[in-house]
């Protein structure tokens, strides 16, 4: 039935798009090990899109591993659970990968911690029904996944139990899990698909039925073989379907996912849902198996830990809230070459400025590049090629929208539709004049004035 | 900077290798550079220079330096008179230098030829601010001033050269097409490039290997020569079809053929090589095929009805007045509609 099934509007790809090297050979056949427990972790109370966290212990509160130190605040928001047995101390406050500065609660660690097998064996181990799924409720699922403190694992942290909630005046037939990963260097849902399938196709399952999808398809690129025949096994006897996709950057976009396997397009500044489809990354639809099946927050998530950079590249098992440093120290360390340190892949992920800085529950990978691999011409003059133009998943006109931003010609910039790029950066990977134009369409966004209010207020 | 930063890392920590930040994305396309493509663009040339020397010898090499010398000094002059980094190294002053050659012909005397250059890269590219800023195609500008002002060198008789004898006696077959009493020369020999004509575009074979390797490079849009080919293949076959004896005998450049359109004059060489500068053509894939139309459709207006045997030239240079319009009409729509209005 997997290998059968035909989804209607399936289109296997979306146009545009770029091919860059993938580097998954680094770390894709090393098997997931588990982090120990570090000295201390670093529980920042926004690792998600939407709004803070509140802190719930008091200063030095004894915590155990899965007790939830901050609850959610209002709707579109996710509490925060402790990755390691110990205690609770007065919040700090900690700079982001992704520059935002927000509190934290440190915890230290305690003598008594899980072992690695153990670790290894909740998260992976063990039966996760598919067949004989037990019946839950709709609501049931969504009090789990928010109790949990779920977010979307692929990079955006969206809260997922937003995601499943069913809304009065939209109609869900679709439930997506997201199996591309094509950011480059990254295999940490790679390792998780082959070593965790039927959690994923649990977890699919347990998404569709709180959203009442008709259909659940996960949805790979096809440089992962293996993946894909792990993903359709674990599929026997389900209505999940598993589909290959055609390999290209950035296929994991959720807009470009939707396209390519329902062939739906996501309307500009809209959601999956204004198409009827949920999007779930593979890990966040582990994570939901998780906690529904095994009543386990998200406490761990899988880290890859690569690139050149970096000495033993290795897909980890790690306590959110672990340091950068002990995630790389683990790794063996970095080789003298390296030049960049990434939360996430070379594409749309942040230099790590702070080693010490927390892993949070939307880090994807931590990507070490070397010297040669950032290195690149100078800038020149744009010379109208329109290669950016042309390798545009959302067919916008970078060079135009750029040089706008860089000027403030906010005009020209809101004519070439500024506010409906993504970022996936493909226009700057293929510019032949090394231009930053995502950078300066990135800026661009965020200076770009209201409309109506004039652009005097700079 | 970078440098004593290094120095003080490696004084304070051998081992700490200099870590930098920086916004994503932090891995290029390093296959293709501005430099790159200027060299393909050489490269795709090469068989069109082969030709010229085997057809016009000694001559096409004098009037290629001459030209490439030229813009070559006048980009380095342009740089140091406006104080910014030697610019020769982008390879795009060769580059206009060298298909401004080509499209003389053998017999130009140098100082034309030099004139030619000056003006290309002075008033075709640096006036305008520089590579990437001109709005016309600086080989192009260089070639109709010297056309323009020095008539005798470059209209149709000056193509003759009597006491060579050969290919280079014989007028171009775009000048004979005029002549209702000459014959056109077979479809072969136009083909292969042993007729008379500029020096780079009487070979429609080497024009098409070079501009194949471009295409496949990605450093020419297959979109442009496509439409420039495409649309002269289809007016001219409509041609044929709609005109009568009277009409060719007040026009005699009418009863030219579809292959015979294709194989003559600069068609091919500006189709590839010419209006496929990325400068100064469209942005979107549809404005290209809409300039690439364009340049077809005044190609073929000019060899049928001006007062010049050939049009490519003027064709490209109209159209690079057109291409800032034809962007503004093809702003392409985003995936997913435009952005809605109030969000």
């Amino acid at each position: 039935m997997a290998e059968t099934a035909v989804i209607a509007g399936f289109q296997g790809t979306f146009p545009h798009g770029i091919h860059p090297d993938d580097r998954k050979s680094l770390a894709a056949n090393t098997p997931i090990e588990v982090l120990p427990a570090p000295k201390t972790v670093l529980l920042p109370v926004l690792q998600h899109l939407g709004a803070p966290s509140n802190a719930l212990t008091r200063p030095n509160q004894e915590v155990v591993i899965g007790e939830q130190v901050a609850s959610a605040v209002g709707f579109i928001s996710a509490g925060v659970h402790a990755s390691v047995n110990g205690i609770a101390r007065r919040p700090v406050h900690v700079t982001l990968p992704n520059g935002r500065r927000v509190p934290a609660i440190p915890i230290t660690a305690g003598a008594e911690q899980h072992s690695a097998e153990q670790i290894h064996a909740d998260f992976i181990g063990g039966e996760w029904p598919t067949v004989d799924m037990p019946a839950f409720a709709a609501q049931e699922i969504v009090d789990a996944v928010l109790g949990g403190g779920i977010v979307g694992l692929g990079g955006a942290a969206f809260p997922t139990h937003v995601k499943l909630t069913r809304q009065p005046n939209k109609t869900i037939d679709a439930v997506l899990v997201n199996g591309c990963e094509c950011e480059p260097y990254l295999t940490s849902d790679y390792r998780l698909m082959i070593e965790a399938p039927r959690a994923i196709v649990a977890g699919g399952l347990l998404a569709a039925k709180a959203v009442d999808a008709r259909f659940v398809v996960i949805a790979v690129e096809d440089n992962k073989p293996k993946a894909i025949a792990a993903l359709r096994e674990a599929c026997a006897g389900t209505n999940v379907v598993v589909k290959a996709l055609r390999t290209k950057y950035p296929m994991g976009g959720e807009k470009q996912t939707v396209r390519a396997v329902l062939g739906r397009t996501v309307p500009t500044l809209g959601l999956p849902l204004d198409v009827g489809v949920v999007v779930v990354n593979v890990g966040t639809a582990h994570a939901v198996a998780r906690i529904v099946l095994r009543g386990k927050p998200l406490t761990h998530r899988v880290i890859s830990v690569t690139g050149h950079g970096v000495k033993t590249p290795r897909n980890l098992i790690v306590p959110i809230g672990s340091s950068y440093r002990s995630l790389l120290d683990f790794c063996g360390g970095l080789r003298p070459e390296a030049a960049r340190v990434l939360s996430g892949g070379p594409m749309m992920g942040f230099t790590v400025a702070d080693h010490d800085t927390p892993v949070t529950k939307g880090t994807s990978g931590v990507t070490v590049l070397t010297r040669r691999d950032v290195s690149h011409s100078a800038e020149t003059a744009c010379l109208r090629c329109g290669r950016c133009a042309h390798v545009c998943p959302l067919n916008l006109v970078p060079t135009r929208i750029a040089m706008a931003a860089r000027k403030g010609n906010w005009d020209v910039a809101r004519r070439y539709h500024i506010q409906a790029c993504m970022e996936c950066g493909c226009c700057t990977y293929a510019c032949p004049a090394s231009i930053p134009l995502v950078q300066l369409i990135r800026v661009g966004k965020a200076r770009l004035p209201q409309q109506g209010s004039g652009s005097g207020k700079q | 900077m970078n440098g004593s930063q290094e120095t003080a890392n490696a004084i304070t920590n051998d081992a700490a290798p200099a870590l930098r930040v920086a916004p994503a994305p932090h891995v290029y396309d390093t296959r293709l550079t501005t430099r790159r493509m200027m060299l393909d663009v050489l490269l795709a040339l090469a068989p069109v220079v082969g030709m010229s020397l085997y057809n016009f010898g000694w001559r096409a090499v004098l009037v290629m330096a001459v030209t490439t010398a030229s813009c070559l000094v006048v980009e380095e002059a342009g740089a140091l008179l406006q104080r910014r980094p030697s610019s020769l190294g982008d390879l795009s002053a060769a580059v206009t230098g060298l298909i401004l050659g080509l499209s003389l012909p053998a017999s130009c005397p140098w100082w034309v030829a030099m004139i030619a250059g000056v003006v290309a890269i002075g008033i075709g590219k640096l006036a305008f601010g520089g590579l990437g800023q001109n709005l016309f195609n600086p080989a192009m500008v260089g070639r109709a001033f010297a056309m323009i002002s020095f008539s005798k060198f470059l209209g149709a008789p000056a193509y003759r050269i009597a006491e060579v004898g050969g290919i280079v006696s014989q007028a171009t077959p775009l000048t004979l097409a005029r002549d209702a009493a000459a014959e056109i020369p077979a479809l072969w020999p136009m083909f292969l490039g042993t007729v008379n004509g500029s020096i780079g575009e009487t070979s429609v074979l080497a024009c098409l290997l070079g501009g194949l390797y471009l295409c496949a490079r990605r450093t020419a849009s297959w979109e442009i020569p496509s439409g420039v080919l495409g649309t002269l293949a289809l007016l001219a076959g409509l041609t044929r079809l709609l005109v009568t004896d009277a009409s060719i005998a007040a026009v005699p450049a009418l009863r030219l053929s579809v292959l015979e359109h294709l194989t003559s004059g600069a068609l091919v060489f500006g189709a590839f090589f010419i209006a496929t500068d990325p400068v100064t053509n469209p942005i979107s894939r549809k404005g290209m095929l809409v300039f690439g139309a364009g340049v077809g459709f005044f190609v073929w207006l000019l060899r049928s009805f001006s007062g010049y045997p050939e049009g490519v030239m003027f064709a490209v240079l109209l159209m690079n007045a057109l291409a800032p319009l034809i962007n503004r009409w093809t702003v392409p729509t985003p995936v997913g509609g435009p952005v809605p209005e109030r969000r």
